[in-house]
């Protein structure tokens, strides 16, 4: 244990002063900075970069950007949902000279954006995931997201073909809309392929706890599920351990065939290296980028792992019929009769909620066969 | 005698005595400096080892994290919460316990005074942060006195049960602000609900960090006074060298325990809050930033003083608003300043072992004449 030693109020002046000495002198130091390109555009992960998963599916979306002329990438990484994304974002501005920022994670807008946006009127903030609307957010921050529910659907008629317990599974990080959208429409594309399929659910309440994460799929190979998928950060953990009990799995967020070899059937991924171009190359020519943007398939916002070596004729065929019928727009999934797993009724016959219905990006519930509860 | 030599004699003696005291105080100050020059030129030779410039590493820490008016505002801004999270270490440290589950403290605060903002929203603005603080400060001061509690009635080792608490305490924070205590408009990030525009902790006038600072550096001040100048920190002083004696003396040392942990607890839970009422406007999972666990480096650091708490803290957060500019500029991963910080660390807990080994320091080699 240590000696504990006292400092004295002597030590404490010294010490200040010994600080206050040290700014003074910094002021004349010259700054160096990167501001040299037309434009620099900053990226921050909440994570690490090579995770996987969300950040770095948003890192290789930064990578395709890197590229086009007169624009200066800036990258940070594992920075936190707290002052800290604020103090990123604002030395980005103040050192970097960044007028175009992409914090991507769902938590840095409200309230981080939210502060410093007014604060820096000349800067475009663009976030990934949230609900940009003009009555309440400023017209310098927009919002940007794929309908990845989408991806989810392909990867449920993959598992759909491969399961042979009829029990698929599903590790998901919390309970909320976005995670909701993607575990119901996994089942449902299961189910278009056989409607005695089941899908279990385990929740690990953190975006990034790979110790349960683990353990989520042990506990659902252990129950006898032979397809996985997930949506976490890092579906890295997921994609190893569940190959490693022989269960089939689907990717998320990024490619991970290489976790898995033969293992792996196909994944839902990001394309964000398209939206990214795009929103560079609005800003190079001075036009303005909408604050609500959204794609999905067909917009090149998410794209497919290509198809691995497990998956049979039959289920390659329905995959590419049912990515066709997506493509051409307006595919709901979400569609009446439907009731969730409760027993309410979500969807009338005849209704159904195409991707770009913004009513899905409020979802509370598991549909009919998805095993698991939102609370 | 004369009346001339007299008063030479004096000053001498003056001269003297002020020797053998700045020998006495320079000790401290220099042997934690020394070592953590030390702990920088250690890492500077590692950066040499993968091929990057100390210089360039040491003069962007600088740039990034003391050497702007934005920089100051960066650092003070991320020292705040870290003098609170770093008492939480120090005053139980002066009773010779080491509390680790500081960071158990902090959610709970926070997630109390998000509590009381659900409760009772129609408060005004001022009464509304008072209770904030103080529903915040019994929600740390409880769970860090638990700790304390358990150690002095059942035994348990403080270290690990504090520790084993923050777990404990982050399962309740997620549990509480995704189900009873969620605002359920907070879609994608479940929140409790956000907190009025009067009831939120503004910003030093002309200088972007929130007045969290201010009450951090007073929390620093209120328990140096305590420690050094009263008889309850005398007491804990003494039953931190040796309880046996302490008992023996007849010292309340359960009370001690119990009061000194409860305390630490309480300026934990105020960090909470603080974060809750100027950063996030609503308490949710963020609150688990890990302050709790920067706060015990910080007091080792400071080797528990409270008022070198407040240079340490500023250090290090200067060292954490340089990581964004480091990584940007030399291309290195994000933990290049934790292992920094790793580093220092190591190089000020090696350097206890000085203490007492330099003639220089000791006031017998002054005294002489």
């Amino acid at each position: 244990m240590a000696i504990i030693r006292n400092t004295t109020r002597r030590d404490f002046l010294k010490s200040t002063a010994g600080i206050a000495g040290l700014a003074t002198l910094g002021a004349g130091l010259p700054l160096t900075s990167a501001r040299a390109a037309d434009l620099t555009v900053g990226f921050i992960y909440v994570g690490p970069k090579d995770d996987f998963g969300y950040n770095q599916a948003h890192a290789e979306g930064a990578a395709v950007v890197k590229g086009i002329e007169g624009v200066t990438i800036v990258e940070e990484e594992n920075v936190a949902e707290t002052v800290d994304v604020q103090k990123s974002m604002e030395s980005m501005i103040n050192f970097d000279g960044a007028s175009l920022l992409f914090p991507t994670s769902f938590g840095y807008f409200d309230p981080h954006i939210l502060t410093l946006a007014p604060k820096n009127p000349d800067v475009r903030f663009e976030h990934c995931g949230g609900l940009w609307s003009a009555d309440k957010h400023p017209a310098n921050t927009g919002s940007y997201f794929g309908y990845i529910g989408m991806g989810q659907y392909l990867n449920g008629i993959a598992a759909g073909h491969a399961t042979k317990t009829k029990k698929i599974g599903f590790v998901a990080a919390k309970p909320i809309p976005q995670v909701l959208l993607n575990i119901n429409s996994f089942l449902l594309g299961a189910r278009s392929v056989d409607p005695e399929i089941t899908c279990q659910v385990i929740f690990t309440g953190e975006w990034s706890l790979a110790v349960k994460e683990a353990e989520a799929v042990n506990a659902l190979a252990d129950q006898g599920v032979d397809v996985i998928t997930c949506h976490v950060d890092g579906p890295k953990v997921v994609m190893e351990t569940a190959a490693g009990r022989d269960a089939f799995v689907c990717g998320y967020h990024a490619n991970q065939q290489p976790l898995a070899g033969d293992k792996y059937l196909t994944g839902a991924e990001w394309a964000w290296g398209n939206v990214y171009t795009d929103m560079i190359n609005k800003t190079l020519a001075g036009e303005s980028i909408d604050n609500f943007v959204r794609g999905g398939l067909a917009e090149g916002f998410i794209k497919m792992s290509p198809l691995g070596p497990a998956v049979s004729d039959a289920a390659r065929n329905q995959f590419e019929a049912t990515k066709a019928e997506i493509l051409k727009g307006d595919y709901a999934v979400i569609k009446g009769p439907m009731k969730d797993n409760k027993g309410n009724v979500i969807a009338t016959e005849g209704q159904g909620f195409a991707e770009t219905d913004v009513e899905l990006e409020s979802m509370d519930y598991l549909v009919e066969g998805v095993v698991g509860s939102t609370s | 005698m004369s009346v001339d030599l007299a008063s030479g004699a004096g000053s001498e003696t003056a001269f003297r005595e002020w020797l053998e005291k700045a020998a006495r105080n320079a000790e401290g100050f220099v042997i934690p400096v020394g070592a953590l020059v030390a702990g920088l030129a250690v890492f500077g030779a590692f950066l040499l080892f993968l091929g990057k410039s100390p210089f360039d590493f040491y003069a962007l820490v600088y740039k990034a994290g003391f050497g702007t008016a934005f920089s100051w505002e960066n650092t003070l801004s991320r020292t705040a919460p870290l003098l609170l999270a770093a008492l939480c270490v120090a005053l139980p440290a002066r009773l010779g316990l080491v509390v680790i589950g500081g960071e158990g403290a902090i959610v709970l605060g926070g997630v109390a005074a998000g509590a009381f903002a659900m409760f009772a929203p129609d408060l005004p603005g001022p009464a509304g942060m008072v209770g904030m603080a103080l529903f915040a400060a019994c929600a740390g001061g409880i769970w860090i006195g638990l700790a304390g509690a358990l150690r002095h009635l059942r035994g348990v080792n403080e270290t690990i049960s504090s520790l084993l608490m923050a777990y404990i305490a982050i399962a309740i924070m997620n549990h509480l602000v995704e189900g009873p205590f969620r605002d359920p408009a907070s879609l994608n990030k479940p929140s409790t609900a956000p907190l009025a525009e009067s009831w939120r902790i503004g910003s030093i006038p002309g200088f972007d960090v929130h007045w969290g600072l201010a009450v951090g550096v007073v929390a620093c001040i209120v328990s140096w006074v305590l420690i050094e100048r009263t008889s309850w920190g005398f007491a804990a002083r003494i039953a931190g060298g040796n309880v046996r004696a302490a008992q023996v003396q007849g010292l309340p040392v359960g009370r001690l325990i119990i009061g000194f942990t409860a305390l630490g607890g309480a300026f934990a839970g105020i960090a909470g809050m603080i974060e809750v009422a100027a950063v996030h406007g609503s308490a949710n999972g963020s609150l688990a930033a890990g302050y709790g666990y920067t706060g015990i480096l910080i007091a080792f650091l400071a080797r528990h003083n409270p008022l070198a708490i407040i240079p340490v803290a500023m250090l290090l957060a200067g060292f954490e608003a340089s990581s964004g500019l480091v990584q940007r500029r030399m291309d290195l991963p994000d933990a290049t300043v934790l292992v920094l910080q790793g580093f220092v660390f190591v190089a000020i807990l090696l350097s206890d072992t000085l203490y007492g080994r330099f003639k220089l320091f000791q006031p017998e080699l002054w005294s002489r004449s």
